[in-house]
Parts: C-alpha cells; sequence; structure tokens
C-alpha cells in the first residue's frame, strides 16, 4: 500500500511540471519552450506578461509553445534541459534574472538551439553566447516615475515598497523609486520591507499581504510592491484599509480597480514576441544584449481610462516632464 | 511605539498563530491516540486548495470551508487507514501523503485555474475587524474544547490510554483502532479549518502556499509537550516571532538577521526553557492486538 501511495505521488508529481512527452509533431511549425519564473502562471504580472507575448505570436505568427512552471530549487535547470532535449523546439526563454547562470550554461552545450533570456544580469567580464539574447529592462527608469506619482499623490508624506527576494533586481526597483519619491517630495518618507530572501518570497501573498498591513499602519498610503504574486497580497491589505497601491510588470489595474493608482510596466509580452518574430523571420542574432528603456517604451506607466480619475493632470504633467529628463539624461537614476 | 503600532503588532501576530495554532492541536489529538501525524503539512494544502475550490465554485465561503474540513478528514483517513488498519510506518505514510498533496494540488490546480501556481481570486474574510475574527473565536473555543475533552473526559482518558498503554486500554475493552481513528480525523478537521483560514485571509490558492506551516505545528506541539495550552502557547511564540520579522525589517539591522531570529528563538526554547517533552509511550508504534 505504503509502495503505491509513493507511487501515485510520484506520478501525479511528474504529471505536475507540465510534462507533455507527446511525439513529435511534423507540422513544419516553429515550436517555442518557455520556463516560467517563480510567481508562475496566473501571478498577473511579470509571467502572465510572457505569456500573452507567447499567446500574441501563436496567433500572429502562427507558432506552436509549450511551458513549464517548475517548482523550488533546482528544478529550472531541468526544465531548460527538457525542452533542450527535445527535437521539435527549436527556441527556448527562461523568464526571470533567477535563470541567468542556467540558461548561459545550457545555451553553451546545445549549441543549435535558440535561447532568450528576461531580466538576464549582465555581466561584463563574461561574454553572452552566441546563440542567447538578454533581454534588459531599465525598470530603473519606470521605478523613478511611479516613485514621483507616490511623491506627489502622498498625502501622509509616508509612502511604502514591497520586494520580493532581496536581490540586486528587486533592490534595483527599490532604490530608484526611493530616489523618484524624493526628487519631487524630499520630506517623504519611505518604509521599506522584503517577503525574504529566497525566490519563494515571490509567491507568497500572505507574508505580502501582512508586510503592506504593517506599512498602512504606520500612516504609508501609498505601496510601491515588486514582488510578482506576493503583490497580490499587498493589493489585499491595499482593499481593506482602503489605501493605495502601485502595481509592477503588467497593468495591475484589474486587480483591484481604484485602488492601483498606477503600475510600472515592462514590455515582456513585446519582448517575448519579438524574439520569437526574429527566430520566424531569420534574423535572429545571439550573443547580444536588448535593452529596453523609457525612450523605446520598453519601461513605462500605466495611464489610461481606467485610472486617469486617479492621477490629477498637474501630476501627469509634472511625471511627463521627468520622463523628458530621464530621456534626455538630464537625470542620473541610483540603481544601488 | 505608540498605541496603534501596539495594536497593528498584537493583531498581526494573532493572525499568523492561527493557521499554527488549529493544525498544532490537531497532532495534540493524533499523537495523545499514538499515531504520528507528518501528514498535517499534506492536511493543510488540501485543506488550502479545496477551500478555495469551494469558494471558487460556489462563491461562499461557507461551502468553501467545508469543502477544505472534507478535505482535511479525508486526507486524514487515509493517513489513519493506513497506519492504523494496515499498520504501516506513520512517518512514511506520513511524508508519502505530503508528497502527494503537493502534486495533486498542483495537478488539480492546473486543471481547475489553468496554472499550477495560483488560482483566482476568491472572496475570502477580511482581516482587520479582529476583535471579532469569526477565526479567533474559533481557536478560542478549540483550544478550550481540546483541553477539557482531553484531561476531563471519558473519551479524552481513553484517547490518552491508548497513547499510552494500548494493551492495557485494549484488556479494559477499549477499541484502540477506533480510538485512534478519532484521534487522527480530529486533526484532519482542525487542519483542515487552519488551512481555510490560511485561503480566506490570502485571498486564493498559491502553490506550497503552506509553507512548512504543518510541520511548524507538529514543533510547537513537542514543545508545548503535547498539551493543547503548551501548543498555543508556543504557536504564539512562533507567530510572535515572525510578526517580529515582518514590523522590523526597516531598521537598522540587516534583515537577514531578522529573518534568522524565528528560527534562533525555536533553537533556544527546544534547548533551554522546556525541559524534557515526553511523548505519549505508545506513539508512533502501530496496536497489534493479541488474542
Amino acid at each position: 500500500m505504503k509502495y503505491k501511495i509513493l507511487i501515485l505521488a510520484i506520478t501525479l508529481l511528474t504529471f505536475s511540471c507540465g510534462k507533455k512527452d507527446e511525439p513529435q509533431n511534423n507540422t513544419g511549425k516553429l515550436k517555442v519552450g518557455l520556463v516560467f519564473d517563480v510567481g508562475g502562471r496566473g501571478d498577473k504580472s511579470f509571467n502572465d506578461a510572457a505569456y500573452r507575448g507567447l499567446e500574441k505570436a501563436k496567433q500572429e505568427l502562427g507558432i506552436e509553445f509549450e511551458y513549464i512552471e517548475p517548482g523550488p530549487g533546482a528544478d529550472r535547470e531541468a526544465a531548460l534541459r527538457q525542452f533542450s532535449n527535445r527535437k521539435d523546439i527549436s527556441v527556448i526563454f527562461g523568464i526571470g534574472f533567477i535563470f541567468t547562470d542556467e540558461i548561459t550554461k545550457i545555451a553553451l552545450e546545445y549549441p543549435d538551439k535558440k535561447y532568450a533570456c528576461v531580466d538576464y544580469t549582465v555581466d561584463p567580464a563574461k561574454t553572452i553566447p552566441p546563440n542567447l539574447v538578454a533581454l534588459e529592462f531599465r525598470e530603473e527608469e519606470g521605478s523613478f516615475l511611479v516613485g514621483a506619482i507616490a511623491g506627489l499623490l502622498t498625502k501622509s508624506n509616508k509612502v511604502g515598497f514591497v520586494g520580493g527576494m532581496e536581490s540586486p533586481l528587486i533592490k534595483k526597483f527599490q532604490v530608484s523609486y526611493e530616489a523618484g519619491v524624493k526628487h519631487v517630495n524630499p520630506k517623504c518618507e519611505v518604509l521599506i520591507g522584503y517577503a525574504g530572501v529566497t525566490g519563494d518570497a515571490f509567491k507568497n501573498p500572505g507574508k505580502g499581504k501582512e508586510l503592506a498591513l504593517g506599512q498602512y499602519s504606520e500612516g504609508v498610503d501609498i505601496i510601491y510592491h515588486a514582488s510578482g504574486v506576493t503583490g497580490l497580497g499587498v493589493f489585499e491589505a491595499a482593499r481593506e484599509v482602503k489605501k493605495f497601491a502601485i502595481g509592477v510588470d503588467s497593468d495591475q489595474n484589474d486587480e483591484a480597480p481604484g485602488i492601483v493608482i498606477t503600475s510600472m510596466i515592462k514590455v515582456v509580452d513585446v519582448s517575448v514576441y519579438e524574439i520569437i518574430k526574429e527566430v520566424k523571420d531569420g534574423t535572429f542574432k545571439g550573443g547580444r544584449v536588448e535593452n529596453f528603456g523609457l525612450k523605446s517604451k520598453g519601461v513605462d506607466y500605466v495611464y489610461s481610462e481606467k485610472n486617469r480619475h486617479l492621477i490629477p493632470d498637474e501630476v501627469h504633467k509634472r511625471v511627463e516632464t521627468i520622463r523628458q529628463e530621464i530621456i534626455e539624461g538630464k537625470i542620473s537614476i541610483p540603481v544601488k | 511605539m505608540d498605541e496603534i503600532f501596539v495594536i497593528a503588532f498584537t493583531f498581526q501576530t494573532l493572525r499568523i498563530t492561527i493557521p499554527y495554532l488549529l493544525p498544532s492541536i490537531g497532532g495534540v489529538y493524533s499523537e495523545k491516540g499514538g499515531v504520528v501525524n507528518i501528514a498535517l503539512e499534506g492536511i493543510l494544502l488540501m485543506g488550502a486548495f479545496f477551500t478555495t475550490l469551494g469558494t471558487h465554485i460556489s462563491g461562499n465561503i461557507y461551502t468553501g470551508l467545508l469543502f477544505g474540513m472534507a478535505a482535511g478528514l479525508l486526507t486524514a483517513l487515509i493517513h489513519a487507514y493506513i497506519t492504523i488498519t494496515l499498520k504501516s510506518n506513520q512517518i512514511v505514510s506520513g511524508i508519502a501523503l505530503n508528497i502527494l498533496a503537493l502534486g495533486l494540488t498542483k495537478f488539480l490546480c492546473k486543471i481547475v485555474f489553468n496554472s499550477s501556481s495560483n488560482s483566482a481570486r476568491i472572496i475570502g474574510l477580511e482581516t482587520l475587524d479582529l476583535p471579532f475574527n469569526p477565526f479567533l473565536l474559533v481557536c478560542l473555543i478549540v483550544l478550550g474544547v481540546s483541553y477539557y475533552s482531553i484531561y476531563k473526559t471519558r473519551f479524552g482518558l481513553r484517547l490518552r490510554a491508548v497513547g499510552e498503554n494500548p494493551e492495557a486500554a485494549d484488556s479494559l475493552g477499549i477499541c484502540v483502532s477506533r480510538m485512534r481513528y478519532a484521534g487522527v480525523l480530529i486533526s484532519g478537521l482542525l487542519g483542515g479549518l487552519g488551512s481555510a483560514w490560511l485561503a480566506f485571509n490570502q485571498h486564493s490558492y498559491t502553490d506550497g502556499m503552506t509553507a512548512g506551516r504543518g510541520y511548524i505545528a507538529l514543533a510547537a506541539m513537542i514543545i508545548g509537550k503535547w498539551n493543547p495550552l503548551g501548543a498555543a502557547a508556543a504557536c504564539l511564540l512562533f507567530g510572535l516571532a515572525e510578526s517580529f520579522t515582518l514590523q522590523f525589517q526597516d531598521s537598522a539591522i540587516p534583515t537577514q538577521f531578522i529573518q534568522m531570529l524565528p528560527y534562533v528563538l525555536t533553537i533556544i526554547v527546544l534547548a533551554g526553557f522546556i525541559g524534557k517533552a515526553t511523548p505519549p509511550a505508545a506513539d508512533g508504534i502501530p496496536f497489534e492486538k493479541k488474542d
């Protein structure tokens, strides 16, 4: 009986990893494999943005795709390897900075496959493999702008930040957000909280909620989160105490309408789509860093009919001026 | 340290304590009867998923609660069947169930919500009306009832008897396996209840959202010397430590150091303050009836 249950458990675990060993398809369609970051599908944020890129490519370019939502730990490399070993899959994406080391290693091992990594941490001392594209986003520029919005809108002169895993990437969000707040409102205080020091900190909404409730109880009235699924807890907290939050990566307005003032968006969907298009058109070139900033609208903040009523005109004007100044290089944004 | 902060801190501690306390008391029932219930983690995970599922389908938290408790009960029933009726090793069964729960919840989440990581948003419970928080009330009732039932009733006496000396209890005509089933099933119910709070508080299900709470509940039970009141105190201690890590992050002390504190605290308490924790004598040993 014990063994039966163990076998059943193992079977289910294997299934749940999203593995589909279908016989190879001979339709000749381009097939893409994508491995999600810690938060996984349904995070309404980063990973879902990547998924939208896949969907768009499927509809407009007629490609096929498969994805894996890895569990904690070493699953990531196994997932990349699993796709790399498949004959029918030619392009493989890793979503998130956490893939940096693994995808570099795997790309070198499988030189005939093409790879792209969103949020790849570029190390100037190392060369990027010729079959890998590093997709880098200037989160600091977008975070600076939403920081300015928070600094202009706060009534209590106290705003907050909730980060997922304490890491250089998320620190970048935090530091530039703080700089944005102080740029428009030097007297404003910024409270900071992190959900943890491991990847799991991106999928802990319970903790996100408690962190946010803590900050709100200390007088904070706007919290910016950069924490994946954990941020959904921040929205729950904001909903309960009727205060405000700022979303990240995707337009998160729909998660808590009227509460999410704006979102710092990264066009992860566009970047995924563009890479697939390049492969399809035969123009894919690896070994490079593709940069997305304010100038190319690779990062931005949301200002649409859904949230326009939350941002007064004079605030919007001021922020647009700052945007110009950043693009022209008049403002230097700290990242550490 | 103003008044508002102290109140917020206290409430936060209580909120965090709830999902430790209920399964921990469940663990006391199970182990007092002589069955080690490592499966608590799996029970919590199943409970949280099915609470979310029930609420999602019906749009009503009571149905969700019912689903969650039923899932906890069912998982516990499997554990009871394997360990009591089939007399298998209790640790092996518990770990197998935890792995099963991990896979099964992912699998079902994928089917229902098209993502193996996250569910859709559910209604859940608002948490800030805490003095009237129904779950806090439930905790207090469970605490009182469990203490009374384990130490002051015939049921409790029998439960403890089959956990301490099943042969003697059997010779006096007590049905050992029935008592043990009762203990394990109660732990399943309480586990389901605790995990329902997790799902309601978070308004969703996230893969692996119990994050080892079942194990911490077991640790609290041991620190509390297999006594509901002691277990509750230990849970409160864990809640306090966790709340501390959340509230004092934004200070000069490095976060990594603060996040280490609950674990250090556990070691100190285990090593220094509680003295020898003695489990029920027949805890973990399957009972073979001799004719």
